[in-house]
């Protein structure tokens, strides 16, 4: 019974990989054969991106799911993350690789310099943090560390987020609604950490 | 009086004539099927091939960017923020009935008709456009020098400055409604009036050999080679010569980031992004296909007009 549930979660968490990859591998194969636009490669990154966030929004839904509705997702929240992980790892790849074509001197002028692409770069290296330190092994070893570090999820979300609102000329309405998302989550989370009194009525 | 010469590209690099005209009779075969067009209200504009001289083209090496593309990757706020939007949200739009009001600082102000404006002597002109986005396409213009316009109305000694306006039509520009405020309207640009009465400047009606598409800013726009593509405002009824520097939308919404001036400047950053390099549009191939290339001062056009900011500090008036 209990070996047979184990079994059914791997699936699923497998199937959560392949299906969390579509939108990659879509975007690649349509572009990479000239049907994703007028300005491919632009079109690739900003798909990469989006899903970047998503999936880490996604992620930080999981425990909200479970305290307000009881639906337990908790054992799917580290596939869930590691998407996050891989699609900001492929979003920053086509930036770096197809968009600026390695061109060093313009990477290095953008990430010394220009707080839109540092707060990308911020949010991937905790993305990378907590992915090489999603596992059994980096668990045990960190202890209770292993709880404080992947806090830094919450920084990767606020610098994502803005990242996001800040790649556009003007501030719409799609991008203030990830905002909001992310904030809200905190929020709950923020409230959640600080210790409530119960009021006890009076004998 | 030095006699303007505009820098011509081999012949090999202009697209010939008949394949135009072949991929217009596609075009034609596909608004007598019903596919392109067929639905559009009776007042929209429908595309009339315009008499153009081939006339003086410029830029060297230049590869037009296929119709397609230009008429459908487009930033046109007024029919919103994505770049398939003015395509798809243009139809209602009307072109005509249509005039441009020529005032302000000069002798004789005047009203055009659009009428007017299709039928003056039109050349064609294929210009590179350097998006602020940093990407780029060739584009070839119908159309006719501002400066003849202008000559016209006889600027007064004391205008300076000349201001352009956009049209205001909510009903059938719906970006001009939505949530949030994206830049005041109506859309407002302006250029010295040495850098409109420049050669290279013109009023445009058509491209591609045909009337403007309401997506390319129908029925006439403004197209200034070496400044950025915002600067190219769209769907003109307004031109008012003045002694004032005018109020540019983009510079409004954002001082930091356009500059009044906005020439095309690869050493001058956004501060978001690198001006250096731009993506040409539509150069096919998909991600392998052309990459980046360099962007150039003042977009290639330096040498017909570096002379107009001599002595300016291009970093400080970006």
């Amino acid at each position: 019974m209990v070996a047979r549930r184990v079994r059914s979660a791997g699936l699923i968490r497998l199937a959560l990989y392949g299906i969390g990859l579509v939108p990659a591998v879509v975007s690649f194969v349509l572009g990479a054969t000239n049907r994703l636009g007028a300005d491919p490669v632009n079109t690739f990154e900003r798909t990469l991106g989006l899903w970047a966030l998503r999936f880490l929004i996604l992620s930080l839904c999981i425990t909200p799911l479970r305290d307000l509705a009881g639906v337990n997702l908790l054992r799917y929240r580290r596939a869930v993350g590691l998407l996050a992980f891989w699609y900001a790892l492929f979003h920053l790849s086509a930036y770096v690789a197809l968009d600026q074509g390695f061109d060093l001197h313009t990477l290095l002028a953008d990430v010394t310099t220009r707080p839109f692409i540092i707060l990308g770069m911020v949010a991937f290296t905790i993305l990378s943090a907590l992915a090489a330190t999603s596992n059994g092994w980096a668990i045990r070893r960190l202890g209770r560390r292993w709880k404080v570090l992947h806090r830094w999820v919450y920084a990767a979300a606020i610098c994502a987020a803005i990242h996001f609102i800040l790649s556009f000329k003007v501030i719409r309405v799609e991008t203030l609604l990830y905002g909001l998302i992310v904030a809200a989550l905190l929020a709950f989370r923020v409230y959640r950490a600080v210790p409530h009194r119960v009021k006890t009525p009076p004998v | 009086m030095r006699v303007f010469r505009y820098p011509s590209p081999p012949p090999s690099s202009i697209t010939p004539h008949a394949l135009w005209l072949s991929r217009r009779d596609l075009l034609a075969a596909g608004a007598a099927a019903g596919l392109v067009g067929g639905s559009l209200p009776s007042r929209a504009a429908r595309a009339v091939d315009l008499a153009a001289q081939p006339g003086p083209l410029s830029g060297e090496g230049l590869k037009p960017t296929p119709l397609r593309d230009v008429t459908h990757y487009n930033n046109f706020y007024e029919f919103g923020l994505e770049k398939t939007d003015p395509a798809e949200r243009s139809g209602d739009f009307h072109p005509r009935p249509w005039t441009v009001r020529v005032e302000g600082m000069v002798a004789k102000p005047r009203t055009y008709d659009i009428d007017a404006l299709l039928g003056r002597k039109l050349e064609e002109r294929i210009y590179r456009m350097r998006c602020v986005e940093a990407w780029s396409m060739v584009i070839p213009w119908i159309g006719f020098a501002l400066r003849d316009l202008l000559a016209e109305v006889e600027p007064l000694g004391s205008a300076k400055y000349v201001a352009f306006e956009s049209v205001v039509r909510p009903s059938e520009m719906p970006g001009q409604g939505g949530v949030l405020p994206v830049l005041d309207w109506p859309y407002v640009e302006g250029l010295r009036l040495d850098e409109a009465m420049h050669p290279l400047t013109i009023l445009a009606v058509g491209l591609y050999g045909q009337t403007l598409p309401n997506q390319n800013g129908a029925p006439v726009r403004l197209v200034v080679p070496w400044k950025y593509g915002f600067k190219g405002i769209k769907s003109i009824v307004r031109i008012r010569l003045t002694d004032r520097q005018p109020r540019t939308s983009w510079n409004v919404r954002a001082p930091d980031e356009y500059g009044f001036y906005a020439n095309v400047n690869p050493a001058v950053d956004h501060p978001r992004w690198s001006q250096a390099s731009e993506r040409p549009i539509g150069a096919g191939g998909g991600f392998f296909g052309a990459g980046r290339q360099p962007t150039l001062p003042f977009n290639g056009y330096g040498e017909q007009v570096a002379g107009l900011y001599a002595g300016m500090d291009l970093r400080r008036d970006f």
